[in-house]
């Protein structure tokens, strides 16, 4: 029941979505579209009674790949366009042939099936959940246990390819605060630029507590480019005073 | 092999799981609720739900000013409880300010993506037993739905709502929201894998994934206490999970403004305020369900005649309770921890929190098989002691002294090489170091080694 009537709504969402990967001009767009197509399809999964199908599918490849695809677009930047200068002599004309070859592939399939195919009506005796277990478990764990191994050592190898050893000794930020003290340096952060309750700005060095300014509170980059002041305006004592 | 494995994932149940007697199976009970009453049942959590978060502000400021030293809200009505009027009412007629480079779809879409998904939730959260509706003669649990993968549905809903703030920090069109919203995936991909862990043994012992089952199987002893390590990772993922404090890198109001939702003003911002309050409550009502007995009468009411305490609606009143004792954990939490830094938050998620997770799912696994087997009298002789194992091997591992110098290449033995020497530039290899660059006088180590010099010139 309400399973037709869920089909024709959300087919045209499911297809308008899966449109967005020919005609968006931003990835993210792409990427949204390809989210609610999962969605769609994890909908259609809860209404063939397969609910777990269709939960794991939000789970696994809505909720974890493709957030792990958004973040890798998002560390490379999720604005660059695509460039479209082919790489390849006549390349369009290969896709078009591999396309329309595919068209024909999938139509002719489709056209031949006879429904119903099998029987499944008493699938999901004893619970879906445990149904698919005894499946993947059970019937055909050592297809599982290949797969994962597959997965985990293309994971392993991606890592061992790309990995680089640490060139120098890794130092603690205890470590680093000793070498400093011994350096006679700064033991702790130098202080904020700005005159709290006069002007709080970054190009106005800090007062000690002498009322004295205290030049190193001041961003190397605005005193390279001059844009510092010295303040004197600012400060409550006068400015031949601070001058001494 | 099979066998084995068919074991595991048997349906039999384990002796603690057996449904008390009169045990209704709920799927059917919900069946004969009419469409009015489902949606009065959707109207009544979704009043519950906002009603819950706007109490939740008052709770939050009142008892973190408390742990503060201070009084809190306290003009405006008893107990400054007039004060949640008062802010809702704020975020909802300040002035709407949008920038204009967000992206027009997404900048909308992304709060009302996170909204939804939280309060879905709350559909498959059994918040009492089956009970006869006042003035009528017809009976239904207090749940708006359950169904064979309810517990995966609150797993799916979390993933789900994340896009929120992922699409919404980038669709601001601005770089602290886009820091955030990096900072929010890279989060959830890892602690989603721990909470995932941690719930896999939860299934495992309950044998169903029903939310009503779940907590009818806690009747004799909660999964707290008998997966304590599971809940206790999950206590730590849901804190992640939420972007509370000390896990609130995606807003870090020290670093990013106010990360992913700084661009948002208003209403919009309200919708983002709302989803965090409603997880909140979401993830103490899972845990609740989960790991705490659900609407289940904690021990010594439970005796009370014959457990009269969880029949009715009194369970309503032990549901609450719960979930209100988490969220004061999570205001008590936000109180007293520090947030951390972002490569410490990675590490314990990665190299703690996913392995005990893992070795626990496993020596679970296997103590489950013997039993099944028969070689075992009951679960708890292999997990108990294996749990306190586990736990000390932790401990161990964390404190354990590492050697001085150990990891370390060793100073001396670094040798400094001319990275141009072979025509073009290569990056120095273990053992190895560039000459300091002219331009890093400003980095410490180059200000000691000139310091030293100069000692050693003057000396």
């Amino acid at each position: 029941m309400g399973e037709q009537e869920l089909f024709w709504v959300m087919s045209p969402v499911i297809v308008l979505a899966s449109l967005t990967l020919l005609f968006a001009r931003k990835a993210v767009y792409v990427l949204a579209g390809m989210i609610v197509v999962m969605i769609g399809l994890a909908v259609f999964y809860v209404t063939l009674e397969a609910p777990f199908l269709g939960m794991i599918q939000v789970i696994v490849y809505t909720g974890a790949i493709m957030m792990l695809i958004l973040f890798v677009l998002m560390l490379v930047g999720v604005d660059q366009k695509e460039s479209l200068r082919e790489t390849i002599r006549g390349q369009r004309w290969i896709a078009l042939a591999a396309a329309t070859g595919l068209v024909v592939l999938i139509v002719t399939t489709v056209y031949r099936i006879e429904l119903p195919i099998r029987d499944i009506g008493g699938m999901n005796d004893g619970g879906n959940p445990q149904v698919i277990a005894n499946a993947l478990f059970g019937e055909w764990v050592l297809v599982m246990e290949i797969l994962g191994l597959v997965l985990i050592s293309a994971a392993v190898s991606a890592i061992v390819l790309t990995h680089l050893p640490r060139s120098g000794d890794r130092r603690s930020q205890a470590e680093r605060a000793e070498e400093r003290v011994r350096a006679r340096l700064n033991p702790v952060n130098k202080p904020m630029p700005g005159v709290y309750a006069r002007r709080n700005a970054l190009d106005v060095p800090a007062i000690d507590p002498e009322g004295k300014p205290v030049p190193a509170s001041i961003s190397r980059v605005l005193k390279a480019r001059k844009q510092d002041k010295d303040g004197s305006e600012w400060r409550a004592i006068g400015k031949d005073e601070a001058a001494e | 092999m099979v066998n084995i494995v068919n074991a595991l994932v048997s349906p039999t149940p384990s002796p603690s799981v057996t449904p008390p007697e009169g045990f209704v199976p709920w799927e059917q009970t919900l069946r004969g609720d009419s469409l009015l009453l489902v949606a009065i049942k959707a109207v009544a959590i979704l009043v519950f739900l906002l009603l819950s978060v706007l109490f939740a502000v008052w709770f939050e400021r009142k008892v973190i000013s408390r742990m503060q030293e201070r009084i809190g809200p306290n003009i405006h009505g008893p107990f400054g409880l007039f004060q949640l009027v008062g802010d809702a009412l704020k975020l909802l007629l300040k002035e709407d300010v949008s920038v204009t480079k967000r992206d027009r779809v997404l900048y909308i879409a992304a709060p009302l993506i996170s909204v939804i998904c939280a309060f879905l939730v709350f559909s498959v959260i059994p918040i009492g037993p089956a009970v006869r509706i006042p003035f009528t003669e017809d009976v239904t649990p207090l749940q708006l739905t359950d169904f064979p993968v309810a517990a995966l549905f609150i797993l799916a809903c979390a993933a789900v709502g994340v896009y929120g703030i992922v699409l919404g920090g980038w669709a601001s069109g601005s770089t602290y929201p886009l820091v955030g919203a990096v900072r929010s995936s890279a989060q959830i991909i890892s602690y989603e894998l721990a909470m995932g862990l941690s719930l896999v043994t939860v299934f495992m012992m309950s044998s169903s994934m029903y939310t009503q089952d779940i907590v009818a199987a806690q009747a004799d002893l909660w999964f707290g206490v008998l997966l304590l390590p599971a809940f206790l990772l999950y206590i730590v993922a849901m804190v992640g999970e939420t972007n509370r404090l000390p896990f609130d890198l995606p807003e870090a109001e020290g670093e990013l403004v106010a990360g992913y939702m700084t661009e948002y003003s208003s209403i919009k911002f309200a919708w983002y305020f709302l989803a965090e309050y409603i997880n909140m409550l979401n993830v103490s009502a899972v845990a609740t369900t989960l790991f705490l007995g659900g609407w289940r009468a904690p021990w010594p009411l439970s005796a009370v005649s014959d457990g009269v305490l969880n029949t009715g609606y009194w369970p309503v009143l032990w549901f609450l309770a719960k979930v209100w004792l988490l969220m004061f954990f999570f205001v008590w939490v936000r109180g007293s921890l520090m947030r951390l830094r972002y490569d410490q938050f990675m590490r314990l998620g990665w190299k703690l929190l996913i392995p005990i997770g893992l070795g626990w799912v496993v020596l679970w696994g296997v103590a489950r098989v013997l039993y099944v087997k028969d070689w075992l009298p009951s679960v708890k002789q292999v997990t108990v002691p294996a749990a306190i194992v586990l736990g000390l091997a932790t401990v161990v591992v964390l404190f354990w002294p590492s050697k001085p110098g150990e990891e370390k290449t060793g100073r001396g033995r670094v040798k400094e090489i001319d990275a141009t020497a072979g025509g073009f530039p290569v990056p120095p290899k273990p053992g190895e170091k560039l000459p300091p660059s002219p331009r890093s006088t400003r980095t410490v180590d180059a200000r000691s080694q000139a310091k030293e010099k100069g000692d050693r010139d003057k000396g």
